[in-house]
């Protein structure tokens, strides 16, 4: 027998969430028939301050669209600027760029992966997650200055440089943080409890992913190959890149991605440590934009889009980012329907929502 | 000094803020800072609360939500401000959707400045709020 159809709400303020977004969750008795989201609680209208922030400052206001992906933010936009400008980038700050976005992909997962532990109740392991991230913190605070928020980038360059002594010391240091990873990896993909809540659920099939248009982790779950990196933008054309895929779209899967991915961020940190080229970090910039551009990256949870848009003055006339988690959404409404209520907010932390990101 | 200004519980609410403080936040519970050690607890629950932590500018659609969870909040209680957004709106001020702080909204006796916030900050912040809400408990005393 089943009950009539009950709306269970579903945020803004809950404990797996550390922001906010509504869900309206119908359930007919355990089980959720449809989820209805609402967005809007953490929009800010930051596209709309273009007009009024001189194009070299905004950079820090790319920044802040998201705490989490804030390197990739600015690198995006600064990428936007200099191709609409022509200006050539040196090549030590493309590099550069690659590592402190590879350094912040991990921090990003690491941050998944305690966060999902701590949905469950398995505190221990989110904490432990945790710590291995102030390791990665720690270093992106060595070299820029910030530990979230690094304001590191600038169009035509980056401010800081690294020394080579620093360069080689962080070798052994990234030796010890992915010692610890492993170990912390094993848990996520072998442990039986993680297992019973991950594999089979919010099985997200390759056809309604493409369809969909999932990005990032969540379609490479899903068996999709899409990843922006594989497009060689900054120095991944140099080190090589291949991306992680996983088959069965289920949250097993996108747990796997993201757990491979650590190790696949280590190792283009190396390379790039290894091909570090020499010289300027930065060129002098004259002029202002004009013309638009399309910027894209791959950000820890898929592909950002940054569209620019410049007249000739300082000031930028349009600015619109596409975030991965906007196009995850749709994704995430279709794998709920039919779940268990329990496993709600376990499937919602899966496609790892950045509210942040998805409405500025 | 009662239990609950030694070891408070505090409830955390994103109003509007770009993460960069909520997870310095979490940052601060975890091991390298690990307040929790103190007893100090993230809770989800309102009615749990002695510390009320808000992030971000506060826009249109959080207001409803933030007045919410601050009426749910038993007295004595302490809403600590996180971040310059917080503050005073920060980088977002002029955005056409903030409502420019915290402080706009419901009344805050703990201002952390940063952007974002350093875990060190937000602590020295939360044992100032200690000291408000041992200051409030005396007056809810003297009141019975």
């Amino acid at each position: 027998m089943t009950g009539k159809q009950t709306i269970i709400p579903f945020g803004p303020q809950h404990p797996v969430l550390p922001e906010p977004i509504h869900l309206d969750l119908v359930v007919e008795d355990e089980r959720v028939i449809s989820a209805i989201p609402s967005i809007g609680y953490v929009h800010r209208g930051l596209e709309s301050l273009v007009d009024r922030r001189e194009y070299q400052d905004f950079v820090y206001l790319a920044e802040r669209i998201c705490g989490i992906c804030s390197f990739t933010h600015s690198s995006t936009f600064c990428q936007g600027i200099e191709g609409m400008m022509g200006i050539e980038v040196p090549p030590r700050a493309t590099y550069l760029r690659t590592m402190w976005g590879e350094y912040s992909r991990i921090h990003s997962h690491l941050l998944w992966l305690g966060l999902f532990a701590d949905s469950l109740g398995f505190e221990s392991l989110f904490y432990n997650a945790w710590k291995i991230r102030e390791s990665i913190l720690n270093e992106l605070e060595a070299t820029t200055g910030g530990r979230v928020i690094q304001g590191v980038c600038k169009v035509g360059g980056v401010r800081r440089d690294v020394t080579p002594q620093f360069l080689s010391e962080m070798d052994d240091r990234l030796d010890g943080i992915e010692d610890e990873m492993k170990e912390l990896t094993n848990v996520f993909l072998n442990d039986y409890t993680l297992k019973k809540r991950l594999v089979g659920k919010g099985v997200l099939s390759k056809e309604d992913a493409y369809i969909l248009g999932a990005a990032g982790p969540t379609a490479r779950g899903s068996g999709l190959d899409i990843d922006i990196r594989s497009t060689g933008y900054l120095a991944y054309g140099d080190v090589g890149f291949k991306p992680v895929v996983e088959k069965d779209g289920d949250g097993y899967a996108r747990c796997a991605v993201r757990c491979k991915e650590l190790f696949q961020s280590v190792e283009i940190i190396r390379r790039v440590m290894t091909d570090m080229p020499s010289g300027d970090v930065s060129v002098p910039v004259k002029g202002n934009p004009d013309g638009e551009y399309f910027s894209r990256s791959e950000q820890p949870r898929g592909e950002v889009v940054h569209y620019l848009k410049g007249n000739g003055t300082k000031y930028l006339t349009q600015f619109r980012v596409r975030t991965p988690t906007l196009t995850n959404v749709p994704a995430l409404v279709s794998i709920i329907g039919g779940c268990e209520l329990a496993d709600v907010p376990q499937i919602v932390l899966t496609i790892d929502p950045c509210i942040g990101c998805m409405e500025r | 000094m009662t239990s609950a200004s030694k070891s408070p519980w505090i409830l955390h609410y994103n109003a509007s803020s770009c993460n960069g403080c909520d997870i310095e936040i979490l940052a601060a519970l975890t091991p390298v800072y690990d307040v929790e050690r103190f007893g100090i607890i993230n809770t989800g629950n309102p009615a749990h609360t002695d510390i009320f932590l808000v992030t971000g500018g506060v826009n249109e659609q959080n207001k409803v939500v933030l007045k919410n969870l601050y009426d749910q909040i038993p007295e004595p209680k302490v809403v600590v401000a996180v971040g310059i957004c917080a503050s005073s709106g920060g980088v977002f001020r002029d955005c056409y959707n903030i409502s420019g702080g915290v402080d706009t909204i419901i009344p805050v006796d703990v201002y952390v400045p940063g952007c974002s916030v350093r875990p060190e900050a937000l602590i020295e912040g939360i044992v100032k709020a200690l000291g408000i809400l041992e200051q409030k408990r005396a007056a809810m005393e003297e009141r019975k």
